[in-house]
């Protein structure tokens, strides 16, 4: 157990954008929201998954909706509580401990905001490890959990109770009723026990972020940007898939959704080599030349080249320098119900999954054909 | 003959030049920023008359480009006590105004603000409509304490009308006199960010006015009497000095804008990169139809995160009086220190002991400056190696600005612009003239009159021409108010897009026209 402050709250913010995989939306008004929670009611208190009984009832408040709103409609901040009194009365159970339905985005900081508010513990564990655009794309979904009952709110105090068995339906339903709300709406879902979130969620993800996050706060007390890049590289078991400067960016919105095609030509060791990268809403497919390095589930993550910033999807522009990097995911999505659901194939790509490890294994033995 | 005098005031330099109708340079003069900034620009009239011989009453245009708002900012001076309105309840409560702010200059402005009923949604529906009794009582309360009013609405840049309701009872309650900041002029789509630059707007109205007045009187007492005046806008537009006490945050970035300008009429191009190498950093513009580009990204003023418009520019920290290191590896860097304006004390060609950038351009015979002899004691392997450092830095800074991979033409300016030798990648023709040491108060004499509108709209139920046309009027409107002669008006650029993930194929139109003057 431990507490959770305002350089807390900064470093999650940024290692949330690496772990959102390009997507999620700038965690910007997320990490203003937080850090004046925890100025107006103190910092909240993060439970490692050990920590939590195996009956405790644990959900999940997040937000859902357009970013591009939330930029200028953010919420009264009464939302979450009474989203979460809602779903406890639904339940007929009390709520012991909050978690973060995704690490990446805007909604890596929902909980920590519910938290400080309502007094209640934010566990170290998520529902994805990374972001994704859907609510029924999460490791507790594939162990059988159920989303519902999802209780909807806005600014105005109206509530909405979602509650139905199919998953995608859940999707559905609360999509319409956040385009009633305004484009955005706070809601309250995924609730299981402390049993249930530390053998299905991914445990030790708010950490992670944090961990990301201090270090590239504090990258000028590594000697050069490659020694930085290298403890980076470490700490998510990630692999630098190119050294890139972006030349081209193609976006389409289809159906509410971001869609684009990224073209990044190489730098220094990888100069004459061209870079291809596809995103909906998070980023999907990542190739060089002719070969895939990296596809969804796991994560394709762009950084700056000094600072190792990491970069959204809307912040994507000609001339931009980047290492792009590949970083495996949890091995709850590895499972054939994993990879069914967030596979290339799921994002319509003609593509099956391969973890990124064994792409990049056969990336380099290729490479060292050609030098033999 | 009819003359313009325009005055750019930098951080190192303030220059002033005269034009004639035809924009011929008649005068030029490059003098030193006072600390006062108003001295400095009195002395620059002074010089620029003086060597024009020109009967002071033949001015009649002067322009003045500065930096004092942005250095009321910074130190905290000169801030008027403000109250900030923001129409949004019960939505955005979430994160109060001022938030995460450095604390002295709140207290410099006040702090005082009230979130009130109103807003608007995405899609133009009410998120509730304004209390008039609720906000009476807050500018009653507020009567005699603030000095100027700032407000901003939830998706007023769909909908300005509440926010102008606002001001109408301002007046009301607090005089016709007090300056008020309606963020839907100001900002774009972002309510923190542009609320941020509303404040800032609103606690310039004091400064703005002493600019404005110091201006004035310094032309009256060199017998400029019969000039219009003007201040430069960081678009490469002017505004008149009842607009400028509207918006003094558009002054903000007008020093490098007008730089820009001022390169593309010395190169007589519209579209290409601008590079004004000064002695300490490298600002790289582009130059899009005859005016700089826009920056996309939000920028932060006196440590706030605004989003305000600005022209895109890419710093760099090599300029003229960059200082050269060789390392123990051999390997050669430059800056990003720099002796500024102390280069004709420590530069080694002027008989200091500090290698700089301008001395590799002398030891390499790329430039007669100063004593060359005294440069031959620099080891010509390492000005080699420098050389190639400045070109590869001017290089990557060129080819981030660059919105595709084709070559470009690049017009060179700034004093520091010797210290670049032979062609560079990714550009396509280098311009220079000699003239381009001036060419930001070029800059500020050649601007014309401008407006820009912006607005949310959705092409599901408004015509795409419809839009277009609708914003084109708004913002041609917006120029007349500013001094543009009707009929002028002419569009300079229109840009649309799309917002990811809200219905209806919302979209965000922005059109810039520019006029004469009137």
């Amino acid at each position: 157990m431990r507490k959770l402050g305002v350089e807390s709250i900064q470093n999650i913010a940024i290692g949330a954008a690496l772990m959102g995989a390009g997507g999620g939306g700038n965690p910007f008004i997320g990490k203003l929201m937080a850090i004046n929670a925890v100025r107006r009611f103190g910092p909240v208190t993060l439970l490692g998954p050990d920590e939590l009984a195996d009956d405790a009832v644990v959900s999940s408040p997040s937000s859902i909706g357009a970013p591009a709103v939330s930029l200028e409609k953010f919420p009264n901040g009464c939302e979450f509580k009474l989203s979460l009194d809602k779903l406890q009365e639904v339940l007929g159970k009390k709520i012991s401990a909050l978690f973060p339905v995704e690490a990446g985005g805007i909604n890596s900081m929902i909980p920590l905001i519910a938290g400080a508010q309502l007094n209640l513990p934010v566990v170290d564990a998520d529902a994805m490890g990374r972001a994704f655009p859907e609510l029924q794309m999460s490791t507790l979904v594939l162990a059988g959990h159920k989303i519902c009952p999802i209780v909807m709110s806005d600014e105005k105090g109206n509530l909405v109770v979602i509650n139905t068995d199919d998953p995608k339906s859940a999707e559905k339903f609360a999509r319409a009723i956040t385009v009633q709300m305004g484009a955005t709406a706070q809601s309250a879902s995924d609730t299981t026990t402390g049993k249930g979130l530390r053998e299905d969620g991914v445990t030790g993800i708010i950490t992670l972020c944090e961990s990301i996050g201090k270090l590239l706060s504090d990258i000028n007390q590594y000697d050069n940007v490659n020694d930085a890049l290298q403890a980076l590289l470490d700490l998510t078991d990630g692999y630098r898939m190119m050294t890139a400067k972006i030349v081209d960016v193609h976006h389409v919105t289809k159906g509410g959704f971001n869609f684009g095609t990224v073209i990044l030509e190489g730098l220094d060791d990888d100069q004459n080599q061209v870079g291809k990268l596809e995103f909906q809403n998070e980023n999907i497919v990542f190739q060089r030349d002719d070969m895939v390095l990296a596809t969804s589930p796991d994560l394709i993550s762009l950084v700056d080249e000094e600072t190792l910033m990491p970069i959204t999807n809307e912040e994507l522009y000609y001339g931009k320098r980047v290492f792009v990097l590949g970083i495996p995911c949890n091995s709850k999505w590895r499972t054939p119900a994993g990879i069914k659901s967030v596979s290339p194939r799921y994002f319509k790509y003609d593509l099956d999954y391969k973890p990124v490890e064994m792409r990049i294994k056969d990336f380099l033995s290729k490479e060292m054909e050609a030098v033999q | 003959m009819n003359y313009c005098l325009g005055i750019d005031v930098g951080g190192t330099n303030t220059d002033a030049v005269i034009l004639d109708k035809k924009q011929t340079i008649i005068a030029s003069v490059k003098t030193h920023t006072t600390k006062d900034i108003e001295s400095g620009i009195y002395d620059a009239i002074t010089k620029v008359l003086k060597i024009s011989q020109l009967n002071p009453e033949d001015i009649r245009l002067a322009m003045l480009g500065t930096t004092q708002a942005t250095n009321a900012i910074v130190e905290r001076k000169g801030l008027a006590e403000i109250g900030v309105i923001r129409l949004g309840f019960p939505a955005t409560a979430a994160i109060p105004p001022y938030s995460e702010w450095p604390k002295d200059l709140v207290k410099s402005m006040s702090g005082k603000y009230s979130l009130v009923h109103g807003g608007y949604e995405y899609d133009g529906q009410l998120i509730t409509s304004v209390d008039d009794q609720e906000l009476r009582q807050v500018l009653a309360n507020w009567r005699g304490k603030i000095e100027s009013l700032a407000v901003v609405g939830v998706f007023s840049a769909l909908n300005k009308n509440q926010e102008e309701h606002v001001a109408k009872i301002a007046h009301e309650i607090l005089g016709n006199n007090i300056p008020i900041s309606l963020s839907a002029a100001i900002g774009s789509i972002g309510l923190i960010t542009r609320e941020n630059a509303t404040i800032l707007n609103s606690g310039l109205c004091k400064i703005i006015q002493r600019v404005a007045d110091g201006f004035s009187n310094a032309l009256l007492k060199q017998g400029i009497v019969q000039a219009d005046i003007y201040l430069c806008q960081n678009d490469g537009t002017l505004m008149s000095l009842d607009f400028a006490a509207q918006y003094p945050i558009l002054t903000i970035g007008s020093g490098p804008t007008n730089s820009i300008r001022g390169a593309a009429y010395l190169a007589k191009k519209r579209d290409a990169l601008v590079l004004d190498i000064g002695g300490t950093t490298s600002d790289i513009g582009v130059l899009v139809n005859g005016f700089p580009r826009e920056s996309s990204k939000g920028v932060e003023v006196g440590g706030v995160q605004t989003n305000f418009r600005m022209p895109d520019i890419l710093s760099i920290g090599l300029g003229g009086g960059s200082v050269v290191r060789q390392h123990d590896d051999g390997t050669v860097t430059i800056g990003p220190d720099s002796v500024g304006y102390q280069i004709t004390d420590k530069a080694i060609c002027f008989g200091g002991d500090v290698i700089t950038t301008t001395d590799i351009a002398v030891r390499l015979g790329y430039v007669d400056l100063g004593n060359p002899l005294l440069t031959k004691k620099i080891d010509e392997n390492l000005a080699q190696k420098a050389s190639a450092e400045i070109k590869r830095m001017l290089e990557t800074a060129i080819d981030k600005m660059k919105s595709s991979a084709e070559d470009v033409d690049l017009i060179l300016v700034g004093g520091g612009r010797i210290i670049v030798h032979g062609d560079l990648a990714g550009t396509s023709h280098v311009f220079t003239d000699p003239n381009g040491g001036v060419a930001n108060a070029i800059g500020a004499t050649i601007a014309q009159v401008g407006g820009q509108y912006e607005k949310l709209y959705q092409y599901a139920t408004v015509d795409r021409t419809k839009a277009i046309s609708d914003a084109t009027m708004l913002a041609k409107q917006q120029a007349m108010t500013a001094g543009a002669k009707g009929g002028s008006t002419e569009v300079v650029d229109v840009e649309e897009i799309p917002l990811a993930y809200a219905p209806g194929n919302t979209t965000r139109v922005k059109v810039r026209v520019v006029g004469d003057l009137a």
